[in-house]
């Protein structure tokens, strides 16, 4: 079984992102242990790109604050075969195209594979664009991620049939960021997705609350929280380790359990 | 392979979010291109409301000056509202409208096509968000002044270099936020596909007119057909039509700042590698990692680091040449040109007039160059002031 699917193997998850290099690859390594500890499921690593069209103010300035920091691709990689020394739990990259075409499709699936990285959120790679990677991400045994999002329609079922790992369901519009209120219809969307897959869903975007976990591991598989977990990374930097454990451990609490 | 290809470059690296409303846009457009209404209407504009057909203007003095071919500007500069920017922004605004949007946004570098924008919304009554590099906002202050008096809001970036290319991401943001009463009106022939189609076909009004312009003055075709490029929307205009007339020369001219050896450059061309970045693929600076390289120019509507898809083709293929221009020689173009023709050409427009004056002297008099002059330089003079050690301020 895949590491991805032991993420949600009988079980709803919780997945955290942190932007890698902020404020070092070190603290990186350790705050994706803390959210281990702390319950998650399957831990998301941003790698920091100059212009990152989808993201919204808190993780553009956590990339800028990694890029400054000195953090590069071939960096990352050390840094994720380190931590693989110390834990199994499922690792996925969120990065921009360009950061991999530019390194070479072949050499970052290859390197992927070879420290152990499990799957690949790219979103600037929409389904019509995704065969030039997905063709050769799949010989490395690397799972390329689908976002479907709440302007998706009819798009929904044909991006779900060739899904792997997991379906990041994009709960709103506009870049990642925390959220007071979320009006899509996520309900209807999951429901789409099921009739054509069992690929599990998680629901990103604008997630930094109990209430929302709770809500969207009921209505999914998963629930996914970025900005909040990198606004900690900011406000408390070296230190922020303890406060991010605390922090996903709360959210963890509110996963919806049957009965 | 997808969909807008030219060659490898081109297609659709945007967000699922966009995916369905670039779809939609790529219809729309395909619908009223052949919709008699829609064409009618978009030329009664670029007629009595742009100026068009512009001038095909024989520069009789540059040429006796320049001692060699004979040369003609395409004098986009004296288009409402000072560039060729509104030849595609009426296009797209109509299209807008058509599409039941209310809202339009867009990038600007120059903030020439800010102001196009906003003027086009204006006239069609359409709300207009406008989002430029706070370093461009500066730069520019005329023309923030003229957007808002045009009805527009402008959103200074502080995002990035807080140039050009920070406008696009932040533009494309706003526009995933917010895309059922929102049309992005894209300014370059840039982006995902259809953008650098739709922009393409609008502004090749540029080469149809200067085509029959040149026929009927001169009985012939010229040999050389020139433009600068950032994105690269005067250029490919100027070109299109002359793209099958396989002995017409095509040369596009990049900003190369303070040279294509420094770090200060925005030479895409000359510098840039094959890449992903902006719904497309195209070159673009970038360094080892693929992380955008920050570029420069004293023009900021050519600081841009990367270039339209169809100019990577053409350049793959041979079919145009690409060279660069350094402040300082497009500097020297821009005084030379006021002096010689009594014309105060945009900076961006004197990056290419600085590789004509180049060229032309080497050519034989019984030879044609045409150049476009994409814009007036009216909004330029305090900086090229300040270039020159003057303290002037607008």
């Amino acid at each position: 079984m895949s590491r991805i699917k032991d993420a949600f193997d009988n079980k709803k998850a919780f997945i955290g992102f942190v932007t890698a290099g902020d404020p070092s690859l070190d603290k990186t390594e350790e705050f994706v242990l803390e959210m281990e500890r702390a319950g998650a499921s399957l831990v998301e690593l941003g790698i920091p790109f100059s212009d990152p069209i989808a993201e919204g103010p808190v993780i553009q300035d956590a990339n800028i604050r990694a890029l400054k920091a000195g953090c590069t691709t071939d960096k990352i990689f050390d840094m994720v075969k380190s931590l693989r020394q110390k834990t199994q739990i499922p690792l996925v990259f969120l990065a921009y195209a360009n950061t991999l075409f530019k390194y070479g499709y072949e050499r970052f699936c290859g390197k992927c594979r070879d420290v152990g990285i499990d799957g690949l959120i790219i979103p600037d790679i929409p389904f019509e664009e995704k065969h030039e990677l997905s063709d050769i991400s799949s010989k490395y045994g690397v799972d390329m991620i689908s976002l479907i999002a709440p302007t998706s329609e009819q798009r929904i079922q044909m991006i779900a049939k060739e899904a792997q790992g997991f379906i990041y369901v994009v709960s709103s519009m506009g870049v990642t960021g925390v959220r007071s209120e979320i009006k899509t219809d996520v309900e209807s969307i999951v429901k789409s997705i099921k009739e054509v897959t069992d690929v599990p869903i998680a629901v990103g975007f604008g997630i930094n609350k109990k209430e929302q976990v709770a809500k969207y591991t009921q209505i999914a598989d998963g629930a996914i929280i970025g900005s909040a977990i990198v606004k900690i990374a900011a406000q408390y930097g070296e230190r922020a380790g303890d406060h991010i454990y605390e922090y996903v451990s709360e959210m963890v609490s509110a996963i919806y359990t049957h009965g | 392979m997808s969909k807008g290809r030219y060659g490898i470059h081109g297609g659709q690296y945007v967000p699922e979010t966009l995916m369905n409303e670039i779809n939609k846009l790529e219809e729309s457009y395909e619908f009223y291109k052949k919709d008699k209404n829609f064409n009618d209407e978009l030329d009664t504009l670029l007629r009595e409301y742009a100026g068009r057909p512009s001038l095909l203007y024989y520069a009789e003095k540059m040429t006796r000056d320049l001692g060699g071919a004979k040369i003609y500007f395409k004098r986009e500069d004296l288009n409402h509202t000072g560039s060729h920017k509104i030849n595609n922004v009426l296009g797209q605004a109509l299209l807008a409208k058509k599409m039941g949007k209310t809202r339009i946004i867009a990038e600007t570098g120059a903030g020439q096509h800010g102001v196009a924008t906003a003027t086009a919304a204006a006239l069609l009554d359409l709300e207009c968000e406008i989002y430029m590099g706070k370093e461009d906002t500066v730069r520019q202050a005329l023309n923030v002044y003229r957007m808002e008096l045009l009805g527009a809001k402008v959103h200074p970036v502080e995002s990035g270099t807080m140039t050009l290319k920070d406008a696009v991401n932040e533009c494309m943001r706003e526009w995933t936020s917010r895309v059922d009463d929102t049309l992005y009106v894209l300014g370059s022939v840039m982006g995902p596909h259809p953008f650098p189609m739709i922009v393409r076909d609008f502004q090749s009004v540029i080469s149809r007119e200067a085509r029959e312009q040149i026929i009927e003055k001169e009985g012939r075709l010229p040999d050389v057909v020139m433009a600068c490029v950032g994105g690269g929307s005067n250029s490919m205009g100027m070109f299109y039509e002359f793209i099958n007339d396989k002995d017409v020369a095509l040369i596009g001219c990049e900003a190369a700042g303070h040279g294509v050896d420094t770090d200060k450059t925005a030479a895409t061309m000359a510098v840039g590698m094959e890449g992903i970045f902006h719904g497309m693929k195209s070159y673009f600076c970038q360094d080892e990692y693929g992380q955008i390289a920050p570029v420069y120019s004293i023009s900021a509507g050519l600081d841009y680091p990367g270039v339209g898809p169809e100019h990577a083709y053409l350049k793959d293929i041979g079919r145009a040449q690409y060279v660069p221009v350094t402040d300082e020689e497009a500097v020297q173009a821009f005084e030379y040109i006021a002096k010689e023709e009594g014309i105060i050409a945009a900076i961006e427009s004197s990056h290419a007039v600085a590789h004509l004056m180049k060229i032309a002297p080497k050519m034989g008099k019984d030879k044609i160059i045409i150049c476009c002059l994409s814009g007036r330089g009216d909004k330029d003079v305090a900086a090229i002031a300040r270039y020159r050690g003057i303290d002037l301020h607008e």
